[in-house]
């Protein structure tokens, strides 16, 4: 019963708050909305190639690779003129040899045009090779006085591509959302919560309540419940938004996305409200961001945790975080049942149980009951 | 009469100051009992204590003949902390509902208390004003309020009327012995020396010692003197 006292509270103190009210549930919308245009338009230019020396055909089919060419008669200092005509790299064909240099402010985008190219030279030179190689054995059967044979022009054989998950319009945006729908609930929570339950320490109604018959775990399982409900809200809320407004991917069941996100606020609330203990204002609570929750953002699946160090991979399995971004992503990418996450879920439902009884335990040094 | 709270042998230390030094007291049914000593004395560090929200502490403690902290004991203490701790984000009202939900109080009879604890204290016409709006004085009224909101057998005020005007602490005081005269037991903290000439019994503490207690008249006698602050400067003297 006090418990529900605790909640209709905390539910009262909650729609008061109008701002925090919007954090929780609009801010993440926001910064999901700006991730998805962030790393789904595609409005990348055509990469700028100068070229000098090279035949037609060569910057045909450089043209072809979508690569906007600009032909030079002469060239000094190729770095100089990239810098000046803003080219994202430069082409020079001297003799046999060519040489590449590039402007590589974006690695990313030389390695790209870096590889255009090299397909290209490749093409050519193959071409070219097969034409001596005609030349050659015309020129044999000529000189043997052989009947005629007719070369057959080898066509390169059509690929088919086949995905196990995603499809070609796979963006990394599609492996991203999962880990950030997850990211975003742990910590807005998190925050949410575990500054409420300082500030009841900070204006003394924590203590306060102490000469009242409730007992310390009324308190935790009212905070549960209390902000457990705001973060069901929540969590609806960010998981349709990405998924009917942002169209992000999603093979498997909306109701395991919601559930694996409930599980992972249950952790952030719990771990929340027992952090706040350990904080004297919400300054301090705004300390345990870069040392608690931005740390999980990096083993949360964003990068791969299989090509980490080993000792790398030993503080991943201590994060929650790593097991929800394990679990979302395996079942909005991969669209995987609950049975194939069922250790992910384990061992979260494990996190928020350990924590929770960590708080009852933190509430001792106010009273023993 | 009964023992209502028993403290033996209590000590306190906040690291390596101690802030009470083997404190005995025993408080009467139906008494009201001050304890009167400047502010940093230890009053309120011993309050807490007998409340049993501090449980770090050398000693014993009983109330109503149990160890504290125990909750059905808990259920019968209201308590007034020295320092308001409400909930600024809601109204008077909802902070007295949330106080009196945590007791067993059925939804008529919390209706009654409500308006009764409010009008006590003259908050009625401020109840749904949001706590952040009240002025200090009002917020120690909305205190006291939630201390008899359960209608409490045990009544534990931490300086009480600090901020309040003289014409509502005449109120307040006048509504203290009617409570008592119900038979209810009240311990009350105070630096204010006229107070203390109203409680039953007297404690009066000085850096974490009890130097000296009786009813007023007792001291009064026991000293020789008119007024209960000469007991106090000439308890606390033979102290020094
Ligand atoms: N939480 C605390 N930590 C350290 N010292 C404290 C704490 N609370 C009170 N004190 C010290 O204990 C002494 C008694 O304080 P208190 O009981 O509040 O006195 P009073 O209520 O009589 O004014 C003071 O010297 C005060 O500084
Ligand atoms: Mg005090």
């Amino acid at each position: 019963m006090r418990t529900i006292a605790v909640v209709r509270r905390i539910f009262q103190q909650m729609l008061r708050d109008k701002r925090t009210l919007a954090l929780m549930f609009v801010a993440p919308l926001l910064i999901l909305t700006l991730f998805h245009f962030l790393f789904t338009s595609n409005t990348a230019e055509n990469p700028k190639l100068g070229v000098a020396n090279a035949d037609d055909a060569l910057v045909k089919q450089l043209k072809d690779k979508d690569i906007t060419v600009i032909t030079y008669e002469r060239v000094g200092n190729a770095k100089k003129t990239i810098v000046d005509d803003q080219l994202d790299g430069f082409m020079q064909i001297k003799g046999e040899g060519i040489q590449l240099t590039f402007e590589n402010s974006d690695p990313s985008k030389t390695k790209a045009l870096q590889i255009k190219i090299q397909q290209v030279i490749a093409a050519q030179s193959a071409k070219k090779q097969a034409s001596i190689m005609k030349e050659w054995i015309q020129h044999l059967q000529k000189t043997l006085n052989a009947p005629k044979i007719k070369m057959e022009q080898v066509s390169s054989p059509k690929m088919h591509i086949a995905y196990v998950y995603g499809n070609k319009d796979t963006s990394f945006f599609d492996v991203l959302s999962p880990v950030l729908v997850g990211f975003f609930v742990f910590f807005f929570v998190f925050l949410i919560s575990g500054i409420a339950l300082l500030r009841e320490r900070t204006t003394g109604t924590l203590e306060r309540l102490m000469a009242t018959p409730i007992r310390r775990s009324d308190i935790v399982f009212g905070y549960l419940l209390g902000y457990g409900l705001f973060a069901v809200i929540q969590t609806v809320i960010v998981v349709f938004f990405a998924v009917k407004v942002l169209d992000i991917m999603l093979v498997g069941s909306l109701w395991h996305v919601i559930i694996i996100n409930l599980l992972l606020a249950l952790v952030a609330l719990s771990l929340g409200i027992l952090l706040s203990a350990f904080a004297n204002s919400e300054f301090q609570m705004m300390q345990f961001i870069p040392i608690v929750i931005i740390p999980q953002v990096f083993f949360a699946g964003i990068l791969p945790v299989e090509g980490m160090a080993n000792w790398l991979q030993m503080i991943a399995k201590a994060m929650p975080m790593y097991y929800g971004g394990d679990a979302l992503k395996s079942v909005m990418y991969k669209g995987v049942g609950l049975g194939d996450i069922r250790m992910d879920l384990f061992v979260l439902f494990g996190f928020a149980l350990l924590f929770i009884t960590l708080n009852v335990f933190a509430l001792k040094k106010y009273r023993k009951i | 009469m009964g023992s209502i709270i028993v403290a033996k042998r209590v000590s306190k230390s906040f690291g390596k100051k101690e802030v009470l030094s083997n404190i005995n007291l025993t408080v009467k049914e139906g008494e009201i009992y001050g304890l009167i000593g400047p502010s940093g004395s230890g009053k309120t560090t011993l309050v807490k204590i007998l409340v049993g929200m501090d449980s770090d502490f050398q000693g014993e403690v009983e109330v109503l003949g149990a160890a504290m902290p125990n909750m059905n004991v808990l259920s019968k203490i209201g308590y007034m902390a020295q320092s308001d701790a409400l909930y600024p984000e809601l109204t008077g009202e909802e902070n007295l509902q949330f106080f009196a939900s945590l007791y067993k109080l059925k939804k008529e009879e919390r209706k009654q208390r409500i308006a009764y604890a409010a009008d006590l204290v003259k908050l009625t016409p401020h109840l749904s004003k949001k706590v952040m709006a009240y002025s200090g004085g009002m917020k120690r009224r909305l205190s006291l309020a939630i201390a008899l909101i359960h209608n409490p057998q045990i009544l534990v005020l931490d300086e009480p009327t600090v901020g309040i005007d003289p014409e509502l602490r005449l109120s307040i005081w006048h509504e203290l012995s009617r409570l008592k005269n119900e038979g209810k037991t009240i311990v009350v903290t105070t630096h204010v020396m006229d107070e203390a000439e109203k409680c039953d019994r007297l404690a009066m503490v000085r850096d974490g010692k009890i130097i000296t207690g009786g009813s007023p008249s007792e001291l009064k006698n026991q000293y020789a003197v008119n007024h209960l602050e000469e007991v106090f400067v000439k308890a606390g003297g033979k102290n020094i």
